[in-house]
């Protein structure tokens, strides 16, 4: 009965949707913002005092409202002015991700409405994130944004990224193709946190592509409403001695289905992926995926699909390894139910309430501890993980 | 402090505890022996009221009140304190939060705490995570130290502890229940002695917990039956010498 209503989720009519927006206004002091959006911004760690940033990209609905660096090491532009600059760059889209792909890709590659590009020079380490956001404040409307990241050789870039809808917004689409280059010997972490509204569908679409001795850390979390949500980027370590870590914090709430999952592929000796998603139902649908597949010897991976289910919902975890070869070393991990009675009997003899020791677990059990999270937003982090709590119990 | 009368258990139907009778004092050590699968550790869990314990007869009393049908964490926050054989791995929960936790609103010197028991670097990991039996056993101190119960049960304390970390964890021990010669030097060993009201029940088979703490009683667990009360070094001396079995024999 859940799996049809999950089939139905997912059925989108992309016709239903509005790919025009009135455009808005380039806001080029982010003080001015209203405090509306301002606020879902920071829920989800984009800061409009750009304190601790190296740069920011806001785009609402179709307009670019806000784009500067900080930094002189670092870009950051609408992916059009990119490709107005660069000649080369392309060459860089469409690479890894096919625009036949599905309806979505279709879409964007159709009806591309900007989305960022960011870039870190070869050999530079920027110390502070860059932030973006993608914000959807027009009803009905679909964005279908289309972003590059390239982390040149050796360099070491983080990237918070916050897509939310404006408060009072019932529907809307959300279309995300997001190519990633991670060149030899640089470090990119991707912090991806959205806080959609409870009707608004989303399908980024990602290809992440890493060269030797690059590592990708991308954490994802998804604690907040939403309608429907199907992603799996997928990853390519082609350079020998990749690394990829992939971090996800899920929370279904009645109503929404998470369809989330990560796809490693390990081409090259020396690789190593791990993927780790934490998901809690309370009477949501969650389906975590997790797939790597070895095609060379001595490459090493690792799954890890935990999910807790708090109320009458859907918990599947789905994690998959194929090895081509002699030689991969795969392993995976998956429990799927309840707080199991010792932990919390556990922690009530150490003095704390039934409620207090389960808000307890929970609050464990989504501590994920993510590596290269600047202290500010791992305290906004905790702060809506302690939300999320009180709104489950 | 603590009194069992009558107590009778099962787990899964089956009986475990049959008519339990014991007395804690305030201030006294009681030593627990018995050979493995006696009941020590389902009476341990009876008296702080884990589920699955199901209590068929008698009741116990702590501090005089009837705790039988309470909930663990007001048994708890009464002043029981349970160091754990095998407690659960709690997941993101680091040892640094169990404790201060464990201190509840009294504030907890967590990091002076730690550093005394020679725990500091596990400060940051996951409660019981991929922790050997030695180093489940300090946690497990360490959080009683915040907690600072008035009677502690303490499963099996030394088992598992390395040689360096015993002596460390019998004077920790002796620290919990306020025993030993550590008394602050402004106030008399008699005064001291007279203030101090904090009791346990440790549980251990092999009695080597008795070279670091002074014992007031020992008493032998037998097949759900509480079999012999007397001075601790002597039933030790006597299992010793002629195992459980005879041990128990004067008492059946």
């Amino acid at each position: 009965m859940r799996d049809v209503d999950a089939k139905n989720k997912l059925d989108i009519d992309l016709k239903a949707y509005e790919t025009k927006a009135p455009a808005h206004e380039y806001v080029s002091d982010l003080s001015r913002v209203e405090s509306l959006d301002s606020n879902q911004w920071l829920n989800v760690g984009v800061d409009t005092t750009e304190a601790d940033r190296a740069g920011t990209f806001i785009q609402k609905d179709c307009s670019v409202i806000h784009s500067r660096s900080q930094n002189p090491d670092v870009e950051v532009m609408s992916i059009a002015d990119a490709l107005k600059k660069h000649d080369w760059l392309s060459s860089y889209l469409w690479k890894y991700i096919s625009p036949e792909k599905d309806q979505f890709t279709t879409a964007a590659k159709n009806q591309p409405i900007q989305g960022y590009f960011i870039r870190s020079m070869p050999g530079v380490t920027i110390q502070q994130p860059v932030q973006s956001c993608l914000y959807i404040a027009r009803e009905g409307f679909a964005q279908n944004v289309h972003n590059v990241v390239i982390a040149e050789e050796n360099s070491t870039l983080h990237i918070i990224t916050g897509c939310s809808t404006s408060p009072h917004l019932l529907t809307g689409l959300h279309v995300g193709v997001s190519e990633i280059y991670v060149k030899k010997g640089a470090t990119l972490h991707f912090t991806m946190i959205h806080d959609w509204g409870e009707q608004i569908n989303v399908r980024p679409r990602t290809a992440i592509h890493v060269e030797e001795g690059g590592v990708i850390v991308s954490n994802y979390i998804s604690l907040r409403p939403v309608g429907s949500l199907q992603m799996s980027p997928v990853t390519y370590l082609n350079g020998p001695d990749a690394i990829a870590r992939f971090n996800s914090i899920l929370v279904a709430a009645e109503g929404c289905y998470l369809d989330v999952g990560s796809t490693v592929h390990l081409n090259a000796p020396g690789t190593k992926a791990e993927i780790i998603s934490r998901a809690i139902t309370v009477g949501g649908a969650i389906i975590a995926r997790g797939e790597m597949i070895g095609s060379v010897a001595g490459c090493k991976g690792h799954l890890e699909c935990k999910g807790l289910i708090l109320k009458e919902g859907l918990m599947h975890a789905i994690p998959e390894l194929r090895g081509l070869v002699p030689g991969v070393e795969m392993s995976h991990e998956a429990a799927v139910g309840k707080i199991d009675q010792r932990e919390i009997e556990y922690l009530m003899a150490r003095g704390l309430d039934e409620e207090e020791a389960v808000s307890t677990i929970v609050r464990g059990f989504l501590n994920v501890d993510i590596e290269g999270l600047p202290a500010r937003l791992a305290v906004e982090i905790d702060r809506a993980v302690t939300q999320t709590q009180k709104d489950m119990m | 402090m603590l009194t069992i009368e009558d107590l009778s258990v099962e787990v899964g139907g089956k009986p475990i505890l049959n008519h339990i009778n014991m007395e804690i004092p305030d201030g006294e050590t009681h030593i627990l022996f018995g050979p493995n699968g006696s009941g020590k550790t389902s009476l341990m869990m009876t008296i702080i009221g884990f589920s699955g314990y199901t209590v068929t007869s008698g009741k116990i009393i702590f501090k005089g009140e009837d705790i039988t049908r309470m909930p663990i964490y007001e048994r708890s926050r009464l002043g029981i304190g349970v160091s754990f054989q095998r407690p659960p791995t709690i997941n993101g929960l680091k040892i640094r939060d169990m404790v201060a936790l464990c201190a509840r609103k009294k504030s907890a010197d967590v990091d002076g705490l730690a550093a005394m028991l020679n725990f500091t670097s596990f400060l940051d990991r996951d409660v019981n995570q991929h922790f050997s039996g030695g180093e489940i056993k300090r946690s497990e101190l360490l959080q009683l130290l915040a907690q600072e119960p008035d009677l502690a049960l303490l499963d099996e304390p030394e088992s598992g502890v390395d040689l360096e970390n015993i002596v460390l964890l019998g004077d920790m021990v002796n620290t919990l229940l306020e025993q030993g010669v550590k008394y602050p030097k402004d106030i008399q060993e008699h005064a001291h002695r007279k203030t101090k009201i904090k009791s346990a029940l440790v549980i251990t088979h092999t009695g080597h917990i008795l070279d670091y703490i002074s014992a007031d009683k020992g008493q032998v667990l037998y097949n759900g039956h509480l079999c012999c009360s007397r001075n601790a070094r002597e039933i030790l001396k006597w299992i010793r010498e002629y195992g459980y079995e005879e041990c128990v024999r004067c008492a059946m």
